[in-house]
């Protein structure tokens, strides 16, 4: 069975192709692929969010990487939501039509599942229930999955994404773009204890970055110029404050709902220090990690798919009247 | 005439926030401005409060969302132009159904799209005083100010 996934939630327009929910025979992602190069297109800059103007591209290179045609796609999965109205209704519109012409079924995902999925992309042996955390820019979401479509949600951040915390912080500091791989990389050379920063736990599993940001704030404001020297210490403590509300909240989400399995996933899981604290931890009480490859951490449609795969094996398919929506039900 | 009030933590700028949702009607646009860690996001958890979205909706910030709606007495967009690089950017996402539509819309970062905020616009900005302490200094059309002055100052503000 062929699945094309297709992901336009927020700022990646993506489409995959992937057999049995499991191998991936195509993954393209926007801002991945030299559309311009392969197409002769022009994408202007305020485009970034426009899909409409990529979606077809995107699509046919989907189709000629994994090497099939419209006739051969059995199923259609789409992004049916969280995220912005108006670029969930391009990937969902396309989808809708091509499920339609090629009289295939059509399921809509949750941008969160789909997340966590991309584990199942990798991983053969990992098997429900397990807790997820999704951590990324727009969500720091903590979920208990005893099933595909049955999901509980456990909690999730208060203010602030973790990774809206990591790239804010970033741009304060004047680290440049994308805030994420320079704090990894410079956090690799500081000394994590160097700054005490404050960590939000509050004995829920509900998280909060809000207060950590104002803290760096306060703290530049203080010192007026930050020396070149000191930001490796001042953004591995950062990190690390980050670091440890995420592992403390997870492990405990895990331990209370009495499960053995993590599943790590989201943009901010491609996080180096993070991937490694959560293993050492977890692992140390006895509770196995899953992080997908760096690679299927951030947006991408082939998660969309594997998703969308179990699914439809679970009889969760959709109709052409599916709706977008901005915070839809997991 | 000075129009700005002193708050002392981030309970205090929710509490605000929510002092001025008992004054806005459909229609309305609140534009915030304000360097990061200001308390914009906290101000606009207080507008939701006031606009009666319920407790166990979270109010969290847009930033990589864009757009976050919420349900209250009316419907509240929650809108942050904080990636965007220019006004252009936020024709792409239907700014005109948040704008000119039946709720009410909140901005952050309003001083990237300054170009395509309507004049019945409140403008709102933030000031950093110390680690606690913020300026919010409130701007808006003449006859809606003295509403707002009077919803915040009957709340416990002292209006400078």
């Amino acid at each position: 069975m062929l699945i094309l996934g297709i992901e336009t939630s927020c700022d990646e327009t993506a489409a995959a192709v992937v057999e049995e929910g499991k191998k991936i025979l195509s993954n393209c992602v926007h801002s991945q692929i030299d559309i311009h190069r392969r197409y002769g297109g022009v994408v202007p800059e305020v485009a970034a969010r426009s899909h409409i103007e990529v979606i077809g591209p995107i699509l046919s290179a989907a189709l000629e990487d994994a090497g099939i045609s419209w006739r051969d796609i059995d199923l259609v999965a789409v992004t049916k939501g969280p995220g912005l109205i108006g670029s969930l209704l391009v990937g969902l519109s396309i989808g809708k039509a091509i499920a339609y012409a090629c009289r295939v079924p059509l399921v809509g995902v949750n941008h969160l599942t789909a997340h966590w999925s991309s584990i199942f992309l990798v991983n053969d042996e990992i098997d429900f229930p397990f807790v997820s955390l999704v951590v990324s820019g727009g969500h720091t979401s903590l979920f208990l999955c005893r099933g595909i479509d049955e999901v509980k949600l456990l909690g999730h951040t208060l203010d602030d994404a973790a990774g809206e915390a990591l790239d804010k912080a970033a741009k304060l500091l004047g680290l440049g773009y994308p805030g994420g791989e320079v704090i990894d990389r410079l956090a690799k050379q500081g000394n994590s204890q160097a700054y005490s920063f404050p960590r939000a736990i509050r004995g829920e599993v509900n998280f909060s970055f809000s207060g950590l940001k104002t803290a760096l704030v306060n703290l530049v404001k203080k010192k007026g110029e930050i020396e070149e020297s000191e930001l490796p210490d001042l953004v591995a403590s950062y990190l690390e404050a980050v670091v440890d509300v995420l592992c403390e909240k997870t492990i405990r989400a895990a331990k209370e709902a009495g499960i053995d399995k993590i599943v790590l996933s989201g943009g901010v899981a491609a996080n180096g220090r993070l991937r490694e604290r959560l293993k050492a931890e977890a692992e140390g009480v006895g509770i196995k990690v899953f992080i997908p490859p760096v690679s299927l951490c951030t947006d991408n449609a082939a998660m969309v798919a594997a998703a969308g795969y179990r699914l439809f094996l679970t009889g969760n398919t959709d109709g052409l009247d599916l709706n977008a929506s901005s915070r839809p039900a997991i | 005439m000075k129009s700005s009030v002193i708050t002392r933590g981030p309970e205090e700028t929710c509490r605000l926030g929510c002092l001025l949702a008992s004054s806005l009607i459909k229609g309305d646009v609140v534009a915030l401005r304000g360097e990061l860690g200001v308390g914009k996001t906290c101000f606009t958890q207080g507008i939701a409060r006031g606009l009666a979205v319920p407790e166990e909706e979270l109010v969290t910030s847009p930033s990589f969302t864009i757009v976050n709606e919420y349900r209250g007495r009316l419907i509240l967009y929650h809108v942050d132009v904080y990636r965007f690089s220019d006004a252009a950017e936020l024709m792409n996402i239907g700014y005109e159904e948040f704008f000119f539509g039946d709720g009410v819309t909140v901005i952050e970062w309003a001083d990237k799209v300054m170009e395509l905020i309507p004049s019945h616009a409140f403008l709102i900005d933030f000031f950093y005083v110390d680690d606690n302490s913020r300026q919010v200094c409130f701007s808006g059309p003449e006859s809606r100010m003295e509403g707002i002055k009077k919803s915040i100052t009957e709340g416990g503000f002292a209006w400078l």
